[in-house]
């Protein structure tokens, strides 16, 4: 019963860290925003990357993905939708960015 | 520090004596995995037209009259807080915790749930005040388009919540029912990554590009 | 009128039944559409008659329409596809003799016209190739990798229900109000309110979000069945060549069928709700559009041929009495195949007009599929070489198959050209291609596993006679339809034209249609050799299990299998595993202990799904509102009512599996050994001699 009540604590734990991380960047993202106006160069592209720190936390703690044997398969699935998402994400917004531009399209 | 044992999946372990129930549940979650994969593409197709169409005002209300950044931080905090005790409640499940602990869990998520869901409500409505309806253009075609298919799968999980609090009371706590509250617990979490991805995209970088 | 102010039956009158046209305006035109509304009437009523005549609805009941076994349900998609294939076929041979009847000349409306290649279009991708593809997948996944049954036997009923039930709302549109005239790819802003506001597009619409629901439950199902449930000691790369193409397949399904549903579900948010996503106004963008219809478009042609790659993978060995060659390479070219087939997209749109760079990119993203394709084809003529080749039906469709894809797929190769594509753009020669890689890569493929394991699932071969004049008639009449289509699309004929002015076109419209009258000879000798075969079941009965002397562990069960496929499970130590236990004389082994088996209880979620999301998509078409609320509702609750449910196994007992075990043993012991030259006599009962193994 005692390794059940520690493993318990130890996966408590996790969580209380995953949303204590989580929590943390998302004040920061927003304290961002505010203090020096979301069009400010540079701006948006640290929110975006703290954007991405926020998943890869939520991955590691909420959801057990991590590259031990028993997480692997999930790892691996995860890696290849993200490779066929940046593809169809990626290709469309080429592709109608492309089409758009050569097409004065949306301006007003 | 010792490494904890094998638990590929929250609370998936369901303890010595149930090797085949194990067996059954890591297929069903693997499945469950593959599933939130396919749904990942119906949201990140969204977001690329998002993207696509974000210059699609033609004059009508843009992201600057339309987001209400403050309603949209407490959304997040709510959604990641109820995270949170979506996990407490799988663990309370998992370690045989006391059944008013996994109530008081599950009752907190589904509060927390409902109130993002009130929230967006809300936001959808006052942007409707200033406008900002569907049929104005492609952008807020491309915006409600999305962000309502966000909310649509939060209430599914207030629904999925609900069921298995029932099933819970009436067929008690079963490896089948336990390995749906993981799957619930997956959900959840997953619905929290799109958040994450809609704060980041549609509102800062509607503000920032819109 | 608007969509918000109609009445209890929303736009449904009687004005959208076809007999009303007839009456008001009796033409050629009218007579075709009433006689397919008719063939459907009178095809219902005589399914319902002939079903209450002998009493079948109970053990339709109790033995299909509720059994969750893969076998029942992967028959059940077959003869669904085969039933839709028919159709598809004689609308195919009705736009033939349209477009035959010479310059300026024909006898449908325009309007018929375009209805009919929409239907035919829809029908053959969803209701036919998807089906036919994974009913074969669903009978043999779980044989093959040595399961009992599928990782997910109620989801797996539940995808096979929202086919049906999609596929039948193409049957209604013949009889109530009409279908898309939008083609198969249903573009906006054609499609949409403003040009399109009756249901045809509509009736599109539904039929593919559900029936892209119910596929990719079926393949999520395949990818988790073949990753989780493999036999002890299968491991990936001792999977049949078969196993590795489902699976990919699966996960094409999984990854591409998202977008056709985004697609579907946002044409429908601008024709319902006034959205402005496609629209030519307020900002919408159609090539949104017709970048989604392709991200699933393309993955879409390769979920589907991958598959029959696997059937001829199978059939080539078999046939040649060889092992596979190159499997090795096979499996990567798969793989490298289903990858990239995420990568070419753009070239179904070459001309919209995005810059040179982007076409050449994708344009050699395409011509690179043709290396693992060549690859494949390699391997397979290596297969073939220096076997003991049997010239069987399925070999025929497989040899077939061989000389005409190639053809086909350098029609590909030299349409990914962005510059040769600005020519035959939207003619019919892009048809003569992609009918020469359906027909002869998918198609011969589907019915060659037909032909080929068919005595597996009922326990008789299927007649040889008939099974041959069946592949000369689809060889020749491809040949005569299709090969003519290349020249005219050369010469300039667009595709889709109910119409024609230049003379020059209408030799090569005349062979076609009567290429066309070939082919449905061919579907009528399916159906001869069918009937024959069951006539004459007793002079080729092969119930021990192996007729073909095959080489996967579908073929070390009896023919038909038990419902629980395998009395004991296999423990798989090679990669043809019963062919190399025959090679060691060790097949049908007898089983020390029998042990009690868990199978999945009959449950009616299927069905009901099957029904209510027909009524609910039903009600959609027609603005029936409060009845689309009323069966949203009632799939809810059935799904949760279900879920309550926990006796969901039966348990068939030891006892039980030993008796019917051991007495299909017995048979084995007494059946005559039968060698390759007695493959098709009445002693063939599917023991074979194993001496035909050439030494390669």
């Amino acid at each position: 019963m005692d390794r059940r009540t520690d493993m318990h604590r130890r996966e408590r734990r996790r969580y209380v860290i995953g949303y204590g991380g989580s929590l943390l960047l998302t004040f920061v993202v927003f304290g961002i925003a505010y203090q020096f106006g979301i069009e400010t160069p540079g701006v948006y592209m640290t929110i975006g990357l703290l954007g991405l720190a926020q998943l890869v936390v939520q991955l590691v703690y909420f959801l057990h993905i991590d590259r031990r044997r028993s997480s692997r398969e999930d790892l691996d699935l995860i890696l290849f939708s993200t490779l066929v998402l940046l593809i169809i994400i990626g290709g469309t917004i080429w592709v109608l960015g492309n089409l758009a531009m050569r097409m004065h399209m949306h301006v007003m | 520090m010792k490494r904890a044992p094998s638990h590929s999946y929250p609370g998936i372990n369901l303890g010595e004596g149930h090797a085949s129930a194990h067996k059954a549940s890591e297929v069903v979650t693997f499945g469950f995995w593959v599933f939130l994969m396919s749904d990942l593409v119906y949201f990140g197709l969204m977001f690329a037209i998002y993207i696509t169409m974000i210059d699609a005002q033609v004059g009508g209300p843009g992201p600057h009259e339309l987001f209400d950044l403050k309603s949209i931080f407490a959304q997040t905090l709510i959604l990641l807080t109820s995270s949170l005790t979506v996990g407490l409640a799988m663990l309370a499940l998992k370690y045989n915790l006391p059944r008013a602990r996994i109530v008081l869990w599950f009752g907190v998520t589904l509060v927390l749930g409902l109130s993002f869901l009130v929230l967006e409500i809300r936001d959808f409505i006052n942007m409707a005040e200033l406008g900002g309806m569907p049929q104005r253009s492609g952008f807020l075609s491309a915006y409600y388009g999305l962000v309502p298919l966000h909310g649509l799968h939060v209430a599914a999980g207030c629904i999925w919540l609900i069921v298995l609090g029932l099933q819970l009371r009436i067929m008690g706590m079963t490896d089948l029912v336990i390995s749906r509250v993981v799957r619930l617990a997956l959900f959840w979490h997953f619905l929290d990554l799109i958040w994450i991805g809609i704060i980041t995209i549609v509102y800062f970088g509607g503000l920032a590009y819109g | 009128m608007t969509s918000t102010d109609t009445g209890f039956l929303g736009r449904l009158n009687w004005d959208a039944f076809p007999v009303t046209g007839l009456i008001q305006n009796p033409s050629a035109n009218e007579i075709v559409a009433n006689a397919a509304a008719a063939i459907v009437v009178v095809g219902v009523v005589a399914v319902v008659g002939i079903l209450t005549w002998f009493r079948l609805w109970g053990p339709l009941w109790r033995d299909w329409l509720t059994s969750a076994d893969h076998k029942k349900i992967g028959i059940m998609y077959i003869v669904f596809a085969i039933v839709m294939l028919a159709r598809g076929v004689l609308e195919g041979v009705v736009m033939r003799a349209q477009q035959a009847a010479g310059p300026g000349d024909g006898f449908l409306e325009p309007d018929h016209f375009a209805e009919l290649f929409s239907t035919h279009g829809t029908i053959m991708i969803f209701f036919v190739a998807v089906p036919f593809v994974f009913g074969v997948a669903n009978y043999l996944v779980p044989l093959m990798i040595g399961a009992r049954d599928v990782a997910f036997p109620v989801m797996n009923q539940i995808g096979l229900g929202l086919t049906v039930s999609s596929g039948m709302m193409l049957m209604v549109s013949l009889v109530v109000g009409e279908f898309s005239t939008g083609g198969w790819t249903a573009y906006p802003p054609y499609t949409g309110a403003a040009f399109n506001p009756g249901v045809g597009p509509d009736y599109w619409i539904w039929a593919i979000v559900v029936s892209g629901i119910g596929t990719t439950l079926t393949g999520i199902n395949f990818a988790v069945t073949i990753y989780k449930l493999r036999a002890p000691g299968m491991k990936f790369m001792r999977l049949p060549m078969y196993c590795w193409t489902i699976i990919c397949s699966s996960i094409l399904i999984v990854f591409a069928m998202p977008p056709l549903g985004v697609a579907a579900l946002l044409l429908a948010a601008d024709r319902y709700l006034d959205f402005h996503f496609f629209t030519n106004d307020l900002g919408g963008n159609m090539m949104n559009y017709a970048n989604l219809f392709w991200l699933f478009g393309h993955p879409e042609v390769y979920l589907l041929v991958l598959p029959a790659y696997g059937i001829y993978s199978e059939v080539f060995a078999t046939f040649s009495a060889k092992r596979l060659y190159g499997y090795n390479s096979l499996v990567i070219a798969t793989m490298s195949i289903a990858i990239m087939s995420f990568t070419v997209w753009l070239h179904h749109f070459f001309t919209m007009g995005q810059s040179a760079l982007i076409n050449a990119v994708f344009g050699i993203a395409t011509m690179l599929i043709a290396i693992p394709t060549g690859v494949k084809v390699y391997d397979w003529m290596a297969t073939l070489w220096r076997g003991r080749i049997r010239f069987t039906v399925p070999m025929l469709y497989g040899l077939a198959f061989l000389m005409l894809f190639v053809v086909g797929g350098l029609s590909g190769v030299i349409l990914a050209n962005p510059t040769v594509d600005y020519q035959v753009h939207n003619t019919l020669f892009l048809v003569a291609h992609f009918h020469n890689v359906l027909l002869p890569g998918v198609l011969f493929g589907l019915l060659a596993a037909y032909n080929y394991w068919f005595p597996k699932a009922f326990g008789f071969r299927l007649n040889e006679f008939w099974g041959r004049v069946s592949v000369f008639c689809w060889t020749v009449g491809f040949l005569l339809t299709f090969m003519p289509l290349y020249f005219v699309g050369l010469m300039g004929m667009p595709r889709r034209s109910f119409s024609w002015e230049d003379p020059s076109f209408h030799p090569y419209m005349i062979t076609a249609v009567i290429g066309a009258l070939v082919i449905t000879c061919g579907l009528f000798s399916i159906l001869i050799q069918l009937w024959v075969s069951i006539r004459d079941r007793d002079q080729t009965r092969s119930p021990v299990g192996d007729p073909w002397d095959a080489r996967t562990l579908e073929w070390s069960i009896p023919s038909p299998p038990p419902p629980y496929n395998f009395a004991i499970i296999p423990k798989v130590t090679d990669r043809d595993d019963f062919a190399a236990a025959k090679e060691r004389g060790a097949a049908y082994p007898t089983p020390d202990a029998y042990e009690d088996i868990e199978m999945p209880r009959n449950t009616g979620i299927g069905f009901v799904l099957c029904v209510s999301s027909g009524i609910w998509m039903f009600a959609l078409v027609w603005w029936i509102w409060w009845l689309a609320a009323l069966m949203t509702v009632l799939m809810i609750l059935a799904f949760i009512i279900w879920s309550f449910d926990t006796s969901t196994e039966v348990i068939i007992p030891a006892e039980e599996v030993r008796k019917d075990h051991e007495a299909w043993l017995a048979l084995v012991r007494s059946a005559p050994p039968v060698d390759r030259d007695h493959e098709s006599a009445p002693e063939n009962l599917g023991l074979a001699r194993p001496d035909m193994e050439v030494v390669s």
